[in-house]
């Protein structure tokens, strides 16, 4: 793919402040295919006292029609989340694109605590330069004022940044709008044949590439930490195994297929190893580790009960993983040498799928109770539980990395959907695909500068 | 008298034959394709002029026919119904060391997903268990688990949850 990546721009005078954006956007990479679904995110539960603010259409520098509404993407953006509430453009009384038309009093009128405003000018062919300013309209004063140069494949990833830093400043919490996720998807064509899809998507369901595609399941997609390859399970071929792909190339690797289980691939944070759940001949399930670079395979768990669902604490030492060796699934943790594991949830008959906050702190889980299955939250240092969900098959719970967020997958209408819910519990949004049934959402990582 | 329970001998594993390839092209499509039609592999025995003949190996016939063994809600434990048919199977396998049987594990689609790709393997496993105890060597059997991945029934219904609760024997040969 072309080079285009985003510079961005040395600072430049705003008013009051100065600021230096140094980091890099997201390279543009190759796919395979664009994929039909894509998402739709529909506030369910909004947050008690969203913050309102006004994004004004950006003013468009150049000859002919603006190249691309940043304004619109960025409203997008912080309405998904819950946390705002954006004024409608049609009820602004002006649309300044310069300090100096700002009037904080008039927008005071409107309710407006924050102000956005900005332009964009096309410095050459297929060179970009975004500039915006986020006002505290409530003080009168500017918070925020950045230059952004991108070429025009980069527009809407330019777009994501912004909104990343307006989050950020106003919540103080990073925002997650430049990351991606990965996803399942099935169709079931006419005749009952199955079509499985692996799908990468930006964050808020553009973009929307296939990964992989076949008859056979596909399930279990795992990030690497530098967000440039997938792991996943395939069924191709009537049996399990465990792919790494390269999402830039679109080149996989099978690295394991062994006989019985290839399952429940976690990258480890240095992405070195890949936790991983094996059954061998014998089918008794145990938790696995295997190095990437020697191929050498380590067994961390022994027990003859379902042993599974292995996730890396976020310092690489502990393996948190799903063992009903006391009867029911429950969450266990052991030491990446191994050693005896030591039980971490104990509230419910069913506590599965582990997933780790990036702060360590906070296990979600799949949490079953009555023949019902929520999201809950596991405090790492005691083992209480918060039931986070209200749905009756929630599954696949999976921190965004900010750990603000978790998405997960469930059932709305007969039809697999995502919903995402803020750790908290109080902020809740359902992400529902154009087509077919989607489920095991992934939260990928922060892009790497 | 021996002659005809010899045909029907013969005509039962050659059903059962048929039914194995004719396995191995609809394993991709839905689970309902992997159980033969009865049509095809009828023995003959009541066609034979009205004579209520019902022989051992007809029973066996019948009972090979049969390739899905249910289970119950979290358990991976062969519930005794199904005792017969899996010694069928088993003493089938036993006798033809060439035939192969998948055992495919399933699961309903409560619960987290790759918690249900252990309890599919383990009903498998509970299932190449009884097989062997019959006789059946461990090179005839292999098993994939595909947890809640592939249902038979779609739905979220008790009744399409206890026909996905299952184990599919898929011959290949």
């Amino acid at each position: 793919m072309p080079g285009v990546a985003a510079s961005v721009g040395k600072a430049v005078a705003l008013r009051r402040r100065w600021f230096l954006a140094s980091t890099l956007l997201a390279a543009a990479v190759a796919w395979l295919a664009p994929a039909n679904a894509q998402l739709n995110i529909l506030i369910t539960k909004p947050a008690a006292r969203p913050v309102p603010i006004a994004v004004v259409p950006f003013g468009w520098q150049s000859s002919g029609p603006a190249a691309f509404d940043l304004a619109a993407v960025v409203t997008a953006d912080l309405r998904s989340t819950g946390r705002f509430a954006p004024l409608p453009a049609a009820d602004m009384v002006t649309r300044p694109t310069e300090p100096a038309q700002v009037n904080f009093q008039s927008w005071r009128l409107l309710k407006t605590d924050y102000l956005v405003i900005g332009k964009l000018t096309e410095d050459s062919p297929d060179r970009f330069t975004a500039v915006f300013e986020l006002f505290d309209v409530v003080r009168g004063e500017q918070s925020l004022g950045f230059r952004l140069q991108a070429g025009r494949g980069d527009l809407r990833a330019t777009a994501h940044k912004i909104s990343d830093m307006i989050f950020e400043k106003i919540t103080g919490i990073p925002g997650v709008f430049s990351t991606q996720i990965a996803y399942v998807s099935e169709e079931r064509r006419a005749n009952n044949a199955r079509r499985f899809r692996l799908i990468v998507s930006d964050a808020d369901g553009e973009n929307a590439r296939v990964i992989a595609d076949s008859p056979q399941p596909l399930m279990s997609p795992a990030w690497s930490p530098d967000a440039r390859r997938l792991a996943y399970v395939s069924f191709e071929g009537q049996q399990a195994a465990i792919y790494v792909q390269t999402l830039r190339t679109g080149t996989r690797e099978r690295v394991s297929s062994r006989p019985g289980v290839n399952s429940a691939p976690s990258f480890s944070p240095d992405g070195r190893l890949l936790a991983l759940t094996l059954s061998h001949d014998n089918g008794n399930l145990d938790v696995y580790t295997l190095d990437l670079a020697t191929q050498q395979l380590k067994q961390l768990t022994t027990d003859d009960a379902i042993d599974t669902e292995p996730s890396w604490s976020p310092d690489g030492r502990t393996v948190y993983f799903t063992s009903d060796r006391a009867g029911g699934p429950q969450v266990y943790r052991v030491g990446v040498n191994g050693g005896r594991p030591e039980r971490v949830s104990y509230d419910g008959v069913y506590n599965a799928r582990p997933r780790l906050s990036p702060d360590g702190k906070t296990i979600a889980v799949v949490y079953g109770q009555n023949n019902t299955y929520k999201i809950g939250a596991v405090d790492a240092a005691n083992g209480m539980l918060r039931v986070l969900t209200t749905g009756r098959l929630d599954e696949s719970p999976s921190f965004a990395p900010n750990g603000a967020q978790i998405i997960y997958a469930t059932r709305e209408n007969g039809r697999g959907v995502l919903a995402s819910v803020s750790t908290d519990g109080l902020i809740q949004t359902q992400i529902a695909s154009v087509a077919g049934d989607v489920r095991e959402p992934v939260w990928g990582p922060f892009p790497r500068p | 008298m021996k002659n005809v329970l010899w045909i029907m001998l013969v005509a039962a594993v050659f059903s059962v034959t048929a039914c194995g390839k004719s396995n191995t092209k609809g394993a991709t499509s839905s689970a309902a394709s992997t159980v033969p039609s009865s049509s095809s592999s009828t023995t003959g025995s009541d066609s034979g002029g009205g004579i209520a003949v019902s022989s051992i190996d007809a029973a066996q016939a019948e009972l090979m026919r049969q390739l899905v063994v249910y289970f119950d809600y979290d358990q991976a434990e062969v519930k005794p119904e199904f005792n017969a048919m899996l010694a069928a199977h088993g003493q089938y396998l036993a006798k033809n060391a060439t035939a192969t049987v998948r055992l495919e594990g399933n699961t309903d689609e409560r619960g987290s997903r790759e918690y249900n790709i252990g309890l599919g393997e383990r009903r498998a496993q509970s299932v190449r268990r009884l097989l062997m105890l019959q006789g059946a060597q461990a090179s005839q059997l292999t098993t994939v688990s595909y947890g809640e991945e592939r249902p038979a029934s779609t739905g979220s219904t008790e009744e399409a949850w206890r026909l996905n609760r299952r184990v599919e024997l898929v011959y290949s040969r």
